[in-house]
């Protein structure tokens, strides 16, 4: 076993979606929260196969996507700062802000690098002691615990050129939002497998108990996906509405506790804007007063005084992120709005709906007589 | 007849030079149109080919050049010598040319070590060995510390091509086949890991090989349509490139394209899509259907086409794009990449 | 919205808090801080560098036998025998 292969295999795929044709009687939105799944599901194609029984809406679990302007507009500012390095993941380098991006600002001789894990952004720092390394975090429950734990690295170094400016968002408290928003129509939810290692699946019943909708915790292989959206109908068929668990290879029900306690430790729920939604009750995480010194927006704070940040009125994102809207229905995609020249986060990152449009959709897009 | 095709998305050349503009994907295309194409048209340049064919005394010519601007200038598997050197011959022989002759430009940075070009000149000269061709002219020039990556080379090479050989988007015809040499993103994830700095820990090699005797094995084929070596952009942009030029859909599935288990383990573990990963040493060929077998067949006794298989066929589908069939039996569209790929967490 | 792999553990360093991994045939040091009991052998699954969770082989293998053993009963009961994947 290798875990991955296994979860490919064609004819599994073929009897599966068999079964899920013959089981959805009548049409089903699913929302699959994670952007991983949406890339996915474009990816190998389920959205065509199942079609039209099954219509997936693609949820707002893109955290680049969500990341407000303004810290992009922050991180910027950092990144002008002299003897000042920003670490962040690949994904968070072409998000753009009021008026430029991390890679514009690494053009023009920034001192911005790409790092692959949190604890590479420390090693920065240790190696260049007459810098500040300001590590650019983003992420869901998943990359929260990892984003937290080289602050206690950078203490147990004795680091003091070290620290973090971060958008930590999570999973129920938006759920629990779009369910509440009666222009959303979702009838059951594909919940994010990768979050599901950390938090387990208590976070999320209910998701089935007070709102009645089904869920499954997916695994990512086209025939994870295919499995979860036949438990969905299984479920559908039999009455229940229940937080399954079809990646039971890698979630527990009670998650990943320690990991789990690095993030209370470091991080306490606040008030979080979620670009294009709004601000969103405690569905952030922000550092704890204990590790002040290790908080960029603390740290440097005379030095992040910004006018407000502008966003695009021409960009729907918002109502796209809800899965109210499809891209389709924005004036700005594909003509102003395109991957090359983003104007909206859901186009920037690879995982955005938007970006998985343009370079997926082209068939339908064809069909609809949308090529613009 | 000579009506011109309207690019799908009209754009306008941006204020400045992005690194995008040199990955092969979208904005490649859209600088190469909107501008070289603009300025220096004539009917060599527009065929839009690997290489251009010349008239010439005894038989036409083939003329191509290509810059080599690789970092890191060493890499598993090879170095921006034998790279330069395999990359122009390559382009003349998948044209069907007899690689002659070679010219070679260096900009060196200032302070890069001699040894290094003692050793990529050692390549290069190797390298035209293999391919039997004569570095016959050059130039030096020497830039400012922080200018250049090391050393930037740019190679230019003449060939000749044998009578009754016209190979070309042109001929594609619907119900062709597409044949891959072997694996695919093998270069570019040998040069990522130290691009990117992250420590992964490989075997990658790149597959930087000379094309020649692959192509030579299979010339006389008449049914040969089209050539090319995917490299910058890999696999998918030059379907792209095949189908724009013809007008047709090429479509692979995605069960045949062969990767190499640790370039899709690399390629997982950072998110980024192998069939856009480059190619050095890689074939793609369009051939008449009832020609397929044998050119398999041939290309199989070479060494580098050892792994040669069908990977698709040409359609009337989708006119002038590419596409794939998912291991679910969908198909998609395989988009020009809009922007260099990046690793990502999410 | 998580890009994590799995990946088998080679070695472990560092007096427990490091492991040497393969995912797919390429390795990389990824640590074990946010994780308990690990043992060389086992298969995690990494995310950012980080060990996130041990993935379950029995689980695995359950999951694909259940789907295995559903098909086939239902191939069966529908055309009366035969393997579903003929």
């Amino acid at each position: 076993m290798k875990y991955v292969d296994e979860y490919r295999d064609p004819a599994m795929a073929e009897h599966l979606i068999e079964e899920i044709r013959r089981l959805a009687e009548e049409p089903i939105s699913i929302m699959e929260i994670c952007g991983g799944h949406t890339h996915a599901i474009f990816r190998a194609g389920i959205d065509q196969v199942l079609e039209p029984q099954i219509r997936f809406l693609h949820g707002p679990g893109c955290p680049v996507c969500v990341t407000p302007i303004e810290k992009i507009d922050r991180a910027i500012a950092l990144a002008r700062r002299p003897k000042t390095i920003i670490a962040t993941y690949g994904d968070m380098l072409r998000v753009p802000g009021s008026e430029s991006t991390l890679l514009k600002e690494k053009a023009k001789g920034a001192q911005v690098k790409m790092v692959y894990s949190s604890l590479d952004a420390v090693a920065l720092a240790e190696k260049h002691p007459d810098f500040e390394v300001v590590f650019f975090a983003v992420g869901f429950e998943t990359t929260i615990p990892a984003n937290g734990f080289s602050i206690l690295r950078a203490r147990e170094l004795g680091l003091r050129n070290y620290s973090v400016l971060c958008n930590h968002v999570l999973v129920p408290p938006v759920i629990r939002f779009l369910l509440e928003d009666p222009d959303v129509q979702i009838d059951a939810f594909i919940g994010p497998g990768h979050v599901g290692t950390v938090v387990g699946s208590e976070d999320y019943r209910f998701i089935a108990e007070e709102f009645g909708r089904p869920v499954v915790i997916s695994g990512f292989e086209p025939n994870d996906i295919l499995q979860s959206v036949y438990m969905i109908l299984k479920q559908r068929q039999e009455g229940r509405r229940q937080v399954e668990i079809q990646y039971s290879r890698a979630v527990k029900p009670e998650g990943n506790v320690r990991a789990r306690a690095v993030l209370n430790r470091i991080f306490e729920p606040v008030d979080q804007e979620w670009r294009g939604i709004g601000t969103i009750p405690r569905s952030g995480m922000a550092i704890r007063e204990e590790f002040r010194d290790y908080d960029a927006e603390f740290k440097f704070q005379s030095a992040l005084t910004l006018s407000p940040a502008q966003e695009s009125p021409a960009c729907i994102c918002g109502e796209i992120t809800k899965g109210v809207k499809e891209p389709w229905q924005c004036e700005s995609f594909g003509t102003a709005c395109t991957p090359d020249n983003p104007i909206g986060t859901c186009m920037v990152s690879s995982e955005g709906t938007c970006a998985a449009y343009y370079k997926y959709q082209f068939l339908k897009r064809a069909a609809g007589g949308m090529l613009g | 007849m000579e009506e011109r095709r309207t690019p799908p998305r009209a754009h306008t050349l941006p204020e400045t030079i992005q690194l995008a503009h040199g990955t092969g994907g979208r904005l490649t295309h859209q600088l190469i149109e909107q501008l070289f194409l603009e300025y220096f048209r004539n009917p060599y340049l527009e065929g839009m080919n690997d290489q251009a064919i010349l008239p010439g005394e005894g038989g036409r010519l083939a003329m191509s050049t290509d810059a080599f601007v690789v970092k890191p200038y060493r890499f598993p598997g090879g170095n921006i010598g034998d790279l330069a050197v395999n990359g122009t011959v390559n382009d003349l022989v998948v044209g069907g040319a007899t690689p002659l002759y070679l010219s070679a430009s260096f900009i060196l940075e200032e302070g890069l070590p001699v040894r290094d070009l003692v050793e990529v000149v050692e390549s290069m000269a190797a390298a035209s060995a293999v391919a039997g061709v004569q570095v016959v002219t050059g130039d030096t020039k020497v830039v400012e510390r922080g200018s250049a990556d090391g050393l930037y080379i740019t190679t230019s090479g003449i060939g000749r091509i044998p009578e009754g050989i016209d190979w070309g988007p042109h001929r594609i015809r619907e119900g062709d086949v597409v044949i891959l040499s072997g694996s695919v993103g093998d270069h570019g994830a040998s040069v990522m890991i130290e691009r990117f700095e992250m420590e992964f820990d490989t075997q990658i090699e790149s597959d930087t090989a000379c094309l020649r005797d692959l192509v030579e094995a299979v010339r006389d084929v008449p049914g040969i349509r089209c050539m090319r070596d995917p490299t910058r952009g890999g696999l998918a942009t030059t379907l792209n490139e095949l189908s724009q030029s013809s007008g047709l859909n090429l479509r692979i599935r995605e069960r045949d394209v062969p990767i190499r288990d640790e370039v899709r383990g690399l390629c997982e573990a950072l998110g980024i899509d192998p069939l856009y990963v480059a190619n050095e040493g890689k074939l793609v060929c369009v051939v008449a259907p009832e020609e397929a077998e044998e050119v398999v067949r041939r290309m199989r006794r070479v060494k580098e086409g050892r792994e040669a298989r069908i990977i698709g066929e040409v359609t009337g589908e989708l006119p002038g794009l590419a596409s794939l069939e998912t291991l679910l039996g969908a198909v998609r569209v395989l988009d020009l990449l809009a922007v260099e790929q990046l690793p990502r967490i999410c | 919205m998580c890009l994590a792999v799995p990946g088998q553990i080679l070695s472990i360093e560092g007096e427990g808090r490091t492991a040497m991994v393969d995912m797919g045939g390429v390795k990389r040091r990824v640590s074990l801080e946010l994780l308990d009991d690990v043992r060389v052998g086992q298969y995690v699954l990494v995310h950012v560098g980080f060990a996130l969770q041990t993935i379950d082989e029995a689980e695995a293998r359950e999951t694909l036998e259940i789907l295995e053993t559903y098909f086939r009963e239902e191939l069966e009961a529908e055309t009366g025998g035969g393997d579903p994947r003929g």
